[in-house]
């Protein structure tokens, strides 16, 4: 720690014009070990994270799918500049799949953010220890299955003789099944619903941690005073959650662009589409099934930076908000 | 309390309670709703109604599926990938993030952002697909393992852990001429085998439940796994597909009992089964480890 203050960081990792050895370069030579721990670690990252991000300049070039060497087609191909960019902005299905994406992330955001701000306050005034363990319980374990499992559930629930219909036909609601699947504009709806039940469990154990981590005296100093329990929550607990919530929302708005693709390209389906169809899913869909590889990473790269900007700002503000303590 | 009191609290009460049966009710009716459509006879299931209970217990569709060499394979290919790919990610997580606990290692900052980038962009679907395919690792077992073999956000839990570490533990091996990687393995592994629990089930969950790498990057039928068959499946079941894979198997089953609703409720309690076997270990450490990554972030 002492030694870190008195060096300059080293911004190249040539040698400088001295002849002698640098003190960095020896400490370097001291912490080989350390460096040797972190290849691996390292190698991944330039495959599979830097390797794709170089893999982003297919979006300016006319790549050709065929067969022979990649690296050898992705050089030599015709440069095109934002060709594909163009005709992704110019195109009717630019709307639909923007609007897709924002439309079910917001409805996700509009049902699933409450919902766990609810089930920790609630849970924290259960006395019961066994009924608060069992719904804290089962409430997480969809967190913990896979979409695919999830899809499978959800298409099974939602089926014509599913039991969501039968329950509303013995409600008296409906008389003829509601074919969920296959009504477009049900989709988000219920995209945001999937989201929100895989969640809300697990999403509310930030929100016990910070309850638990209030102090106890407030509450008596409060109980002495006469507040009530719901006093006690609307005065105390929801005030001294603000922080935590406000910076948890912002968060969320930033990766409102960064819709996951498994629940989209699951749930969806050739009769959904219009509807269910993401920046991803539709990326996916040109690239990996019809062959279009430089559209598609053209598609997903403006997606990419979008979102990134967007959790930049976000972030930007969330830390401008903590340190400012404008609550 | 006078009686006006009493009447807002026992109501208060009620909001309460009746608010977390129905998220109970919410989160546990689907899963009851697939054990009992998998563990009824699947004609029966096809006359409709409520089926809360099973009307006629039948496992025939769970003797069909385990009598099938395809799923019986995806679940060993699963079942192998975690075993082998789990472990493995936790020990190169742990080594990446001690050296970068190191706060004086030269080059810490940069280094430490190089890592936490990948967080935040991504070259995407294709370009990934691209690499993964130049790599030579279409069609091989080794996608199931390098691809996902880092997760940033775990890395850091274990960073955090180990920055809580005393620095004494280290300084008496180093003083026995240890070097760094020795220290690491003998000194700091086992000090940190919660916070690695943790993170191995994690990477567990992830293993098994993971069925993109299989359904993009394999072909061949005998690197499918668990996931990937089941996504085939319900495609088949969402397109409508006169004759799907579970009705195929159906048919093989050559026993009335057997529908294709049955068998895809079946592989997918199959398919859920594991994780909810690990669900107690999972309740010990994952909010540990939850909250030490919310400390963090």
């Amino acid at each position: 720690m002492h030694e870190n203050a008195a060096m300059p960081r080293p911004v190249q990792k040539e040698p400088g014009p001295k002849r002698q050895v640098p003190h960095w370069m020896k400490k370097m030579f001291r912490q080989r070990f350390l460096y040797l721990l972190l290849l691996p670690g390292a190698i991944w990252a330039i495959c599979f994270a830097y390797g794709p991000m170089a893999g982003l300049y297919m979006a300016f070039i006319d790549y050709q799918p065929g067969l022979g060497d990649f690296w050898s087609r992705f050089f030599s191909s015709e440069f095109v500049g934002f060709q594909w960019f163009k005709y992704f902005f110019a195109g009717q299905d630019f709307l639909i799949v923007l609007r897709n994406t924002l439309v079910s992330s917001t409805l996700t955001l509009a049902i699933g953010f409450v919902i766990p701000i609810l089930i920790a306050i609630s849970l924290n005034e259960v006395k019961n220890m066994a009924f608060k363990r069992v719904v804290q319980t089962v409430s997480y374990m969809p967190y913990f299955i896979s979409w695919v499992i999830a899809a499978n559930i959800f298409v099974t629930l939602l089926s014509a003789d599913g039991l969501l219909n039968e329950l509303l036909k013995s409600l008296g609601w409906i008389d003829e099944s509601i074919l969920f699947m296959q009504e477009g504009k049900l989709f988000w709806g219920i995209v945001a619903g999937a989201n929100t039940w895989k969640d809300m469990g697990y999403n509310s154990i930030m929100y016990l941690a910070a309850i638990a981590s209030l102090n106890p005296e407030l509450f008596e100093a409060a109980k002495v005073d006469g507040a009530g329990r719901l006093r006690q929550i609307w005065n105390i607990t929801l005030p001294l959650l603000k922080p935590t919530i406000v910076i948890l929302l912002i968060l969320q708005v930033g990766n409102l662009l960064n819709t996951a693709f498994d629940q989209y390209y699951l749930l969806g389906n050739s009769l959904n589409r219009e509807y269910s169809d993401v920046i991803d899913t539709y990326a996916f869909r040109y690239g990996i099934q019809s062959g279009m590889l430089s559209y598609a990473t053209a598609v997903g790269l403006f997606k990419s930076v979008v979102a990134f900007l967007m959790v930049l700002t976000v972030n930007g503000i969330a830390r401008k908000l903590e340190s400012n303590s404008l609550f | 309390m006078n009686a006006r009191d009493k009447m807002l609290s026992w109501i208060g009460h009620a909001l309460l309670y009746g608010f977390l049966i129905l998220i109970f009710i919410v989160t546990f009716t689907p899963f009851w709703q697939i054990l009992v459509l998998s563990i009824n006879d699947g004609t029966d299931s096809l006359r409709g109604g409520f089926l809360l209970w099973p009307r006629e217990f039948s496992f025939e569709s769970y003797a069909a599926v385990f009598s099938n060499s395809e799923i019986l394979n995806a679940a060993k290919l699963t079942a192998l990938r975690t075993v082998i790919g789990a472990p493995l990610s936790v020990i190169c997580i742990a080594m990446l993030a001690y050296s970068l606990s190191k706060r004086d290692l030269v080059g810490n900052r940069g280094i430490t952002l190089f890592f936490i980038f990948t967080m935040y962009f991504s070259g995407g679907l294709i370009p990934t697909y691209m690499i993964v395919k130049s790599l030579g690792l279409i069609d091989n077992f080794l996608v199931f393992i390098f691809p996902g073999l880092i997760n940033i956000f775990w890395m850091i839990l274990v960073r955090t852990f180990m920055e809580g570490l005393p620095h004494e533990i280290e300084e008496s091996a180093e003083i026995d001429g240890a070097n760094d990687v020795q220290v690491f393995f003998r000194v700091i592994l086992p000090v940190c085998t919660p916070v690695l629990a943790t993170v191995g089930l994690f990477a567990a969950i992830y293993h098994w439940n993971a069925w993109y790498d299989s359904y993009i990057y394999t072909y061949k039928p005998e690197l499918k796994t668990l996931q990937a068959v089941l996504v085939k499946i319900l495609n088949q079941y969402q397109t409508g597909d006169m004759l799907t894979q579970a009705q195929q198997l159906a048919n093989e089953a050559k026993k009335i009992p057997v529908t294709s609703e049955s068998i895809r409720m079946a592989v997918t309690m199959v398919a859920t089964l594991p994780i909810i076997l690990m669900y107690p270990f999972l309740q010990k450490y994952f909010l540990k480890g939850m909250l030490l990554g919310a400390v963090k972030s």
